[in-house]
Parts: structure tokens; sequence; C-alpha cells
């Protein structure tokens, strides 16, 4: 076991230096001049340009930049954006707010959708399993914005059950509207998933087994029906709290969510280079951790895969 | 065939001093609700048991055999319903007893043994996981260290030595007869008065299957238990229970002392189930001279008459002027090493010669993991051999290039086990034959279209049935199809690899009967792959026994048959069920 982490630990050096190079090169290519963008319609001073281009390593051939650049990630700098402000800073404000959005999301999308693809898939082709259909297909037909709107105004302005947008700090009771929000998206999916995975899993011999050793229903659901229809599920999760990490711009913009959606959209907008790579190198980052957190949670759930040395 | 029931069924009453029977079903009806109304599975069925009888019901798929013992347990799969009838166990009517009521029922009073071993236990969870919550859900012992200690005692009684070891392993590391012992375990953890076995043992090795069914039987014997057995081969039945009831097409057609049913049939289902079971069949061959005179006197004018006899015979007379023909195939030190992760190497198959000559079978025979598949695919060029030679048609295997071999495999075609798995879903039965033909390019459109029909006509099938899909199709019709498909190149080699294993009895015989026409027909050469050595008899030439990878006993049919050589062989035909039953009369 430890083996195969090492080993998928080794594999993710080579994909996280692409990837940075790839984004490092694309967000150099791109058309206009950042320092200069910086001043709007104002004219700068050239000194002062000609020094902001020094601090930033601009006037430096590419690849010496990017070796720069991953000089500073070995040593934890990220360099500093366009306000001053240190990337490691801005990362370290932002991340945990998203983290605890994605959180607070995977957590009611867990709930509702196992407990409704359950009840669905153990009542397949009955009234709950029918209605539970149209509601997702209405879920997932509606896109986000819409649903965050609509949420907004009926939920906390017209109700005034919630803050319309998120207050500093982003307190967790003002997370809740936007989570709820981000887990109508995959609450359908889950909720899908798990009906037909249930369905699945019912029709199995080991299940007639168990109730022919005399199980009650009570104990042959949860632990014969349920725990074996949970894997693929688990798995989606997994993923999907990956996806969540990495921003859910949309959503964030419209409740003011000062996360990492939001603040990267801006600073692509405003080509702040050190911050988007920043941003997106430790989102590939986040998604290596998952995915390999996904395969060893793969190994807990059901054990017949085990991983070689 | 009512007639038949009625007097059968006073036989088996009066044999019995035990007033009260264990298990009394009476014109127990099941049906299934479908898109065309309801269907009948089960009609009319009468079966009593008393109590230390074991009994057998014995039928083909679909005759009704596991609806009637899921219907006594009341686990019937999806809309299935008892629609009629009842169902005594010592007494109490279970066909209208309360979920609580079965569930106290299910475990306790009656037992279960399921047929797959594979599917019928949970893989997430560990074997101790599972034996114990069937002896604390019975009541049988609580407390961690009781429940613990039972299911050790369970296990071992079940025949898995150092159970305590293994309680904490999961199903996949156990094997098939393995995984059978915890089932039959759990089956018997709270001591039922009644074991229903369904199917227990047909999806293991014969000599696995007579060790566990030995056990089973002196297990259920000590403890007193009352077994229902439930099974397609009616050699087996025969010789684990006392009484048989033979079912067709959800009807008893016959039932009985087992001898007494097997001796001297009364129903022409059951008759012709007798002539075609290989098991019975190929001890007839020893048993009499003169056993095709002695089976039509039996068989009833009107019934199509599947007789494996006849087909040995056919065979018996093409292999006479078949020896000094060259050889269809050479093996020579053929060996295939698989590597393993972490674990070194394994030696699959390990220095294998035979020849094969021209129109003639060999069949392969071995148990699972022998390494006899392993032989088909590097036959078959699906497989590289680690080393050794493989000379087809006087060509060697490896020295041909891509060009030559796709050519080969126009002269070479396969026939798999699985007649559900191997033909494609989305294609119809036209276009699964015709396609091999397009994929060499031979013929024409129209020629191709010809050919199929001519197929068709081979394998005695409707022409009509070009348009149809394989899911239209039952099992037999389907394997034909895959029949017709190899030979649709006019191949001079077909290798049959466990192809009519998933079949039943009836079909199987017709199958077998099929292909020695076709080969008599077309001089074709079988390579025959089974782990079934009952049908070997009857199909085969020449048989290679494997054990582990290596050929231990290679000879005649007759000679193999009639004078094994290797321990392993002799209980390789020990274990047929049906051989030891004395069929003459």
């Amino acid at each position: 076991m430890a083996g195969y982490i090492l080993r998928r630990v080794l594999q993710a050096v080579p994909v996280l230096l692409g990837t940075t190079f790839l984004i490092y090169f694309m967000v150099f290519a791109m058309p206009g001049d950042p320092i200069v963008a910086l001043f709007g319609d104002k004219t700068p001073n050239p000194a002062v340009i000609e020094q902001l281009r020094e601090r930033y390593h601009f006037d430096q051939p590419f690849i010496v930049q990017y070796l720069l650049f991953l000089k500073g990630i070995f040593v934890g700098d990220f360099g500093i954006s366009f306000s001053g402000q240190p990337v490691t800073e801005i990362l370290a404000k932002t991340f945990p707010v998203t983290l605890r959005l994605a959180a607070l999301a995977i957590f009611f999308e867990m709930i509702a959708g196992i407990g409704v693809g359950l009840i669905a898939g153990l009542r397949k082709g009955k009234f709950f399993d029918s209605s539970a259909l149209a509601v997702s297909l209405i879920l997932i037909s509606v896109p986000v914005f819409v649903i965050a709107f609509v949420a907004q105004l009926v939920f906390a302005i017209n109700l005034g059950w919630f803050r319309a947008t998120v207050g500093p700090g982003a307190p967790l009771q003002d997370l809740i509207l936007p989570a709820l929000v981000l887990a109508t998206i995959s609450f359908a999916q889950i909720q899908r998933l798990t009906r037909s995975s249930v369905i699945e899993t019912s029709g199995q011999d080991f299940v007639r087994t168990a109730a022919s050793k005399g199980l009650s229903r009570r104990r042959i659901v949860p632990v014969h029906i349920l725990r074996n229809s949970l894997i693929p599920v688990v798995t989606y999760l997994a993923v999907d709290f990956g996806t969540l990490m990495v921003g859910a711009t949309v959503t964030e913009g419209i409740f003011n969510v000062p996360g990492v959606g939001r603040t990267l959209y801006q600073a692509i907008i405003r080509g702040e280079r050190p911050t988007v790579v920043a941003f997106v190198t430790v989102m590939v980052l986040i998604y290596l951790v998952v995915n390999l957190l996904v395969d060893l949670l793969y190994a807990v759930l059901d054990p017949r895969i085990r991983y070689a040395k | 065939m009512s007639s038949v029931t009625r007097e059968t069924d006073g036989n088996t009453v009066n044999s019995q001093n035990d007033e009260r029977p264990i298990l009394e079903i009476k014109d127990l009806e099941v049906g299934f609700n479908t898109q065309n109304g309801l269907v009948k599975a089960v009609d009319g069925v009468n079966i009593t048991l008393y109590r230390g009888q074991s009994l057998a019901i014995v039928g083909e798929s679909g005759s009704g055999k596991s609806t009637t013992a899921h219907a006594i347990i009341n686990l019937l799969p999806g809309t299935g319903k008892i629609t009629g009838g009842s169902i005594k166990l010592d007494g109490q009517e279970l066909s209208t007893a309360t979920p609580k009521e079965m569930e106290d029922i299910r475990g306790r009073r009656i037992g279960f043994v399921p047929q797959d071993p594979m599917s019928n236990l949970n893989p997430v969870w560990s074997i101790g996981f599972q034996v114990e919550e069937a002896i604390r859900s019975n009541g049988i012992a609580s407390g961690k260290k009781d429940v613990r200690a039972r299911a050790i005692e369970v296990l071992k009684q079940a025949g898995l030595g150092d159970a305590d070891r293994r309680l904490k392993q999961y199903p996949h590391q156990f094997s098939g007869g393995m995984r059978q012992r915890v089932l039959i375990g759990m089956g018997l953890a709270a001591n039922p008065q009644l074991l229903i076995a369904d199917e227990p043992t047909s999806a293991l090795d014969v000599t696995v299957q007579r060790v566990i069914l030995d056990h089973l039987e002196t297990l259920t014997r000590d403890l007193g238990t009352t077994l229902l057995f439930i099974t397609h081969d009616l050699g087996l039945a025969a010789e684990r229970a006392e009484q048989l009831v033979v079912m067709y097409k959800g009807k008893v057609v016959e039932s009985g002392p087992s001898v007494k049913i097997l001796k001297d049939p009364q129903h022409p289902y059951t008759q012709r189930l007798v002539a075609a079971a290989p098991s019975l069949a190929s001890r007839r061959i020893q048993a009499s001279d003169t056993p095709l005179a002695e089976l039509d006197i039996h068989a009833p004018a009107e019934a199509e008459v599947v007789d494996l006899i006849a087909t040995a015979e056919a065979r018996a007379e093409a292999r006479e002027h078949a020896a000094d023909l060259p050889p269809a195939i050479v093996v020579e030190d053929l060996t295939k090493v698989y590597k393993i992760r972490g674990s070194g190497e394994f030696k699959a198959v390990d220095n294998v010669s035979f020849q094969i000559a021209k129109g003639t079978t060999m069949a392969l025979v071995g148990e699972s993991g022998s390494g006899k598949s392993t032989v088909a695919k590097m036959l078959l060029k699906l497989e590289d051999a680690t080393s050794g030679k493989i000379i087809v048609g006087g060509q060697d295997l490896n020295a041909l290039g891509g060009k030559e071999l796709f050519n080969l495999r126009s002269r070479m075609q396969p026939v798999f086990q699985d007649p559900y798995g191997s033909l494609n879903p989305l294609r119809n039965i036209g276009n699964t034959i015709s396609e091999p033909m397009s994929v060499h390019g031979v013929g024409t459109r129209k020629s191709r279209q010809a050919r199929v029909f001519e197929l068709l006509d081979q394998v005695s099938l409707p022409k009509m049935l070009v348009s149809r899909y394989p899911n239209e199709l039952s099992g037999g019709q389907r394997q034909r199809i895959a029949i017709a498909r190899a030979l649709a190149l006019k191949p001079e080699i077909v290798i049959l690899d466990e192809a009519v294993s998933a079949l039943d009895v009836l079909v199987q015989a017709q199958i077998l009967r099929l292909l020695a026409d076709l080969q008599a027909e077309l001089d074709l050469t079988y390579l025959f792959i089974t782990h079934d050595l009952a049908v070997v008899r009857v199909i085969a030439d020449h048989v290679a026994v494997m054990q582990k990878g290596k050929i231990v006993e290679y000879s005649s049919t007759d000679e193999v048959f009639d004078n094994p050589q290797q321990q392993y062989t002799q209980d390789l035909l020990a274990a047929i069920p049906g051989a030891s039953i004395e069929l003459a009369s």
C-alpha cells in the first residue's frame, strides 16, 4: 500500500511539471502588456513600468521566468500579485472559504441524493420513484445561475431566511444558501446513480441469500444493499468534491463568496500572471490528491481491490 | 399426465411411517406478472416430504423447479407470487404467512443453500461477518465471543478445516468449493429441520462436487435434517435422493422412488431425460450390447428421441478410416507461463503434446484451472505460447505472418461456452453468421445470404431466424447459431471450448448429435474442451486429461474409460454423478 502511494506521488511530479509549464506558457502568450493594462487609461511613468517589469521578471526570457517560478514553488513562494499582496496570502484566504463551501455542498447532496436514490431504488416504478425522476430532470435542465437567482430572491430577499450575499469572513451560515444551490446540480446525478445502483444490487443473488438466512429487511437494506450500492456513488462524490474545490465561479460570483472561483476569474480578467498560475497549480495539485484518495477509497470500500506493491 | 402423477404419489406416501410430513405442497401455483399478463411458472405442483427423507426435484431450466424452492421460503424474484395452492411446513401454512413470520422461519426452520457460490456471498463483507449475522439473527447465540465460536463450529462442520483463521477473509479469497462450504454452513447454522439445496454444486468441478455432496449427505444425516434437493442432473438426483420429482414446464410429470424412476420411467419426458443424460447413457453402453434396440422399445413414437448412443455409434464408424490420414493439429511441448506480479511465475500449461487426426475429435478434459482453455487460446492464437510448437495443417503457427495467420483463422474456428455472452446482442442472426464471411471477403452479398440459409439449415434452425436477435432465442438455439457462425467459412477445424456445458441435458444431447452429424458430413476435426467427462464418452475419439497444466493421461476414449491409468482420471470418472447406479435390468 505504501509503495503504491509513493508510486502515485512520483507519477504526479511530471504531471505537475507539464501542467504548470503549459499554463505558464499560455498565460505568457496572452495578448496585451499586463503592466500597461494595470494602469488603465492613465499613462504611466516609463521608469515605473521598467521597475515593475523587473520586479515581476517580465524582462527575462520565458524559460527563465518559468524556472524562477518553479524555484519559487519549492520554497513556498508564488510571487507577488499586482496589488502587492503575496500570492500565497491570497491562496490562504480563498481556499479555506471554498473548502467550507464545497464540504457543505457535498454534505447536502450526499444526504439528499443517497436518501432519495435509495428510496426510489427500493420502490422502483412507484410514485416516489417517478416523482424523483421528474424533479431531477428539472434540476438538470435548469442552468445553475437561474437556480441561484431564484434561491437568492425567494429564500434571502422575500423570506429573509439567509443573507443574500456572503458577509466578510464568509461565516458558515452565510454559505448554506450557495452550498444548497451547488448541491442541486449534483443531487440529480447522485440520486439517479444511487437509484440504479440500488436496483442492481437488490437483484443480486447474495441479497436473496441474506434473506434466506433469516435476516430482517431492516438489516438487509443498509448492510447488504446500501453498502454495496455506495461504491460508485462515493467515487462520484469524491470527484465532485474535487470539482467544487477548484471553484464554482458562477455561484461564487452571484453570492459574492470570496472563494477560489471568483478570485481566479478576476485574476484572469486582469491578466495577473502570478496569481493565475499559482491558483491553477494548486488546483492541479488538489485534483491529483483527490484522485489518489478516490483510488484508495475504492480499496477501502471494496475488499476485492487491493493495490500491489 | 395427471394420472401418472397420482399413481406415483401413492407410492411415495405408502413407503413412510411417520404420519405428518415435514413439508407438504398441494396444488401450488406460482405466476409472474409480465407484459402479456400472468405467466404461470409453477402449475399445480404436489410434493410431500417426510422427516429425515431426501427428495430431489429434477428438471431443465425453466421447468419451475427453482421457482418452487423459492416459493417455499417466499423469496420469489421480481413480480413472482403464489397464486394458488398451499405450502405447509410441519402443519403451518407458509403461503399466507406474514413477512415477520417468514423471517422467523427462514434460516431457523428452513435452511437454504443457493446455486452459484460465486454470486451468493456479499463480496464486500468478510466470511466471518456473513456467517455471524446468520447466527445472530436466528438467535442461536448472542455475545461477540459465543457468536464467533458458533461461526467457527458451523464452518468446521461444513468442512472448512481452518475456519478460525479464515473468518477475516473475503469471499474472493475463497475457491468455489470453499465458498459453497460457507453457504452450506450458513444454511445449516441454525440447525433447521429442512434444508433446501438449489443446485448446490452445479457451478463446481466434478470432483469438488462429489466431496461437497458427500459431506452434505453425512451432515444432514447426522443432524437429522430433511433434505430437499434441486438439480437439472438426473444422475446426480438419483444418486443423492431417495425420492424423485420430475418437473416439466411447471408441472410434476413423474414422482416416486429414484431407482424405480430411472429403471422404468413412465412419462415420455422422463424417458427422454433418462436417454439423454450423458452420465447414464455412457453407463448404458457398458451395460448392454444392444442399447439401440432396447431404447427403441421405450421410446414413444411421437417424441423426437435424441439419443446419445446413436451418436456414439455413428462416431465409431467415422473413426475407423481416420487413423492413416495426416494429423490436422500437432502440438509439441507447448508451455505457457504467466508472470504474476510479486509472486513470480505461474505455469498454466506445462509441456503439453498431442495430435489430432483429421476428421476426428479429441477431448481435452480437466477441472477449472487445469490449463485446458489456455491451450485452446494458444491454438487460436489469442494467446502467444511461451515455448513449444503448434502445427496446424502442416503450418507452424509461430512462423506465420499477419496475412497467413488471418487466412489460417478462416480454417480454424471457435465455439465458446456461454451462448448468451458470445453473440452480439445488437446484431441480428443473419449478420452474426455472415460476419466471418464479410471479414474474409468471401463471396458476394447475395451468395453470403444464400450461405446463411444453408448454414441455418445445417444446424436445423428455420430460415426465418435471420432477422431475429439473440435475446429472442433459447440457449440451445443460440449455441446452434454460434456453431453456424463457426462453420460459415467452411473450416477444417473447430475448437469447442465447453460448448455444451451451459445447456440443459436434452439440448446438450441435440447439440452433441448435431456436432457428430456435421463432423461426418463435413469431415471436421474437433478439439472438444470440457470439464464434463460424461459427454466425452459420446463425442470423442481420443481423450487427454489435464491436471495442473500437464497432460496426465492421453489415450483413446475407450481406453481412458475402461482402463484409466492415473488416480486422477479414476477420481474424475468416479465423480460422474449417477455412474454408480445400476441401470441394466
